[in-house]
């Protein structure tokens, strides 16, 4: 069965349109990869799927563990079982991130103190938890608060964008290892840059998006390979290709 | 005295901000009080001064004084913390003190306006707070003025002496009867903060629809003493003008000014904190925070002004609005007397930004909820810098007032 299912999803943001015909499945138990270059859409992708932002979905289906969540407010695809670590969070004075973290965990009926637990499975120092949400934290200290969310949420598919920017080398393999304990047994969407977090997380299946559209999806090591090789080129080149396919198909069915 | 009220006689003119009142519009006569230990006083009366941070047990606090109307109904030191703080109505403290005529009209002018004339040709007592020379008074001392007629002009002078080394924290609560809906509250308060003292004084203002309030503050700050000014207004006013102002004169001296303002219903609220450095080395920090919903027009003001070219403040003034009829004008202003003077500020008004709302709901909170939690972190009484006790005293006060308005 399907954790996620995109069907035929097309997205606009303020009247230009973003994302075009859209088809993605996320089978339950695997962890995908989302590659693509700057402004290709991944972001807008995981905010429609999240429901965030002014994504105006104009057509399309998205299905979430066989229900429809694509009109569904943001706060019931949570409690559906969606988490998500963002890339650009804003910062919230006055609220402290310890009080989401508890209010995850107490929604779950967590034992006290599992919050410092966490806390420190992601290396972030404790006193991090009276502060207020991503209010001067480095670019670094963001993922981690971010994956520390998603951590006490304990979602059963976890979108992580670019968990990977701005961490340290030594960060990034704590991280990359919670995240990777984490989602064993789980499922999930990671957008990654330069994959450097696929370095300790196992996933499955990577899709490639250049101009809002799919241009590919395959094994995950074998995309980001040819990627690392040959860069986008290589996918926009396949997309072309696609698009000529695609066209001949049309040709022959007139 | 006498030239005081020669000079209040004359002091006619409106103040240069808010809307001007016809002062002869409301009552002055009322029945006196009884003196009652606070415990004893009407339900009412006890519940509302409990909403103003003001406990009638006494229990963590230092020292009490307690004025209904005209009346100075009661004051005292707690017995441990006597001969090392002294509280009673500035009345009181002239029959005791020679002195005091120092420390009277020597920060506010008396002819100020026609409210700082009035309180003085209209005197109604007020409190009389002092930490004697060297003393940390380890609780904090109480102070309310409350009102219970309809209609009543009310005019307090308070005077603040926190004297060389002392240590002292004040919570003044100011409030009226359920059945107050009217009335004017004029408030005068000196502050004298001495050499190497620290003192931090936080107001509660929980006034009428229709009540009209000017209160009118000004501190004097010693060397290496600190002042701290905190400031809540949580429930709607017809008119509240104030524009408080600290002299940082003495060497490394610091005054800070915290505010958080709920403007609601027909509100019209002028608040603004002044820092004026004049010492070597003194420093000056002003912290708004107003939130404006339903008709409400908030003016939020600042003013820095470098006298001294080793001085150095900064002025964050932040508005939230939660209606499309109500209104916020950010006022900063700085103003360098002397090459050094560091001042700086940063404003910001708006509304809920959408972004800080979605992101709550990632994080599975109903779109309510988070702006609930916005709202409340916007008015995080934290900024106040207050002992823990206290701070959740208050910070609970801020909670009921947006639970119920959110």
């Amino acid at each position: 069965m399907d954790i996620l299912r995109i069907e035929d999803l097309n997205v606009e943001i303020a009247g230009k349109k973003i994302l075009k015909n859209i088809d993605l499945t996320v089978p339950k138990g695997e962890i995908h990869v989302l590659l693509g270059p700057n402004g290709s859409g991944k972001t807008s992708l995981i905010q429609t799927i999240m429901g965030l932002c002014s994504c105006n979905v104009v057509s399309g289906k998205i299905w979430f563990d066989g229900v429809d969540i694509t009109d569904m407010p943001i706060n019931e695809r949570v409690d559906l079982g969606i988490g998500i670590a963002f890339q650009n969070p804003p910062a919230i004075r006055g609220v402290k991130l310890g009080h989401v973290v508890r209010s995850f965990l107490e929604g779950k009926g967590q034992a006290v103190g599992r919050d410092i637990k966490l806390a420190r499975a992601v290396n972030f120092p404790i006193e991090f938890l009276d502060r207020d949400l991503n209010l001067g934290f480095s670019g670094g200290e963001i993922k981690r608060s971010e994956i520390l969310q998603v951590l006490a949420q304990r979602p059963k598919f976890a979108i992580l964008d670019e968990p990977d920017s701005g961490v340290d080398v030594e960060n990034l393999e704590v991280i990359g290892k919670a995240i990777n304990n984490f989602l064993e047994g789980r499922s999930g969407l990671i957008v990654t840059h330069l994959g450097h977090i696929l370095n300790y997380v196992k996933t499955d299946v990577a899709h490639v998006l250049i101009g809002g559209r799919v241009a590919c999806s395959g094994k995950s090591t074998e995309v980001l390979g040819q990627i690392l090789k040959e860069g986008y080129k290589w996918c926009e080149r396949c997309l072309r290709e696609k698009g000529v396919k695609e066209c001949k198909e049309k040709r022959r069915k007139h | 005295m006498q030239g005081k009220k020669e000079k209040a006689l004359k002091a006619k003119k409106p103040a240069a901000l808010g809307p001007d009142l016809d002062v002869t519009g409301f009552t002055r006569d009322v029945k006196p009080w009884r003196y009652t230990p606070t415990p004893s006083l009407p339900r009412d009366i006890i519940e509302r001064s409990v909403n103003v941070g003001v406990r009638p047990d006494e229990k963590g606090r230092a020292g009490t004084y307690f004025q209904i109307d005209h009346s100075t109904v009661f004051s005292a030191t707690q017995k441990m913390f006597e001969g090392k703080a002294e509280i009673m109505s500035t009345e009181e403290a002239f029959e005791k003190y020679d002195w005091m005529d120092d420390y009277w009209w020597k920060v506010v002018a008396v002819d100020a306006d026609k409210y700082t004339a009035l309180a003085e040709m209209e005197w109604d007592k007020g409190y009389f707070i002092r930490a004697l020379e060297g003393q940390k008074i380890t609780l904090p001392l109480q102070a309310c003025l409350f009102i219970s007629k309809d209609n009543l002009n009310q005019n307090v002078h308070n005077v603040i002496i926190a004297e060389p080394n002392s240590e002292m924290q004040i919570i003044t609560g100011c409030t009226v009867h359920p059945n107050v809906q009217r009335g004017l509250h004029v408030g005068i308060s000196e502050f004298f903060v001495k050499e190497g003292a620290n003192l931090t004084f936080t107001m509660i203002h929980n006034w009428a629809q229709n009540f009209d309030v000017r209160p009118r503050s000004g501190a004097i700050i010693e060397e290496g003493a600190t002042f701290a000014n905190n400031y809540v207004c949580l429930k709607p006013v017809k008119s509240l003008q104030m524009y408080p102002v600290a002299y940082c004169k003495g060497t490394n001296s610091r005054a800070r000014f915290n505010s958080i303002l709920y403007g609601a219903e027909n509100s019209y609220l002028d608040v603004g904190s002044k820092v004026v450095l004049q010492g070597a080395g003194s420093r000056g920090e002003v912290t708004a925070r107003a939130i404006a919903s339903d008709s409400a027009q908030i003016y939020s003001r600042g003013l820095l002004v470098g006298e001294h070219g080793n001085s150095k403040a900064h002025l964050e003034c932040r508005g939230l609005l939660l209606s499309d009829s109500s209104f916020i004008h950010a006022v900063p202003e700085l103003i360098a007397k002397a090459e050094g003077a560091e001042l700086s500020h940063e404003a910001a008004v708006g509304k809920i930004a959408k972004d800080q709302i979605q992101y709550l709901m990632a994080r599975g909170f109903s779109e309510s909820e988070a702006e609930s939690l916005i709202v409340r972190g916007f008015m995080d009484v934290s900024i106040f810098g207050l002992p823990s006790q206290l701070q959740e005293e208050i910070k609970k006060m801020v909670d009921i007032t947006t639970v119920r308005v959110l």
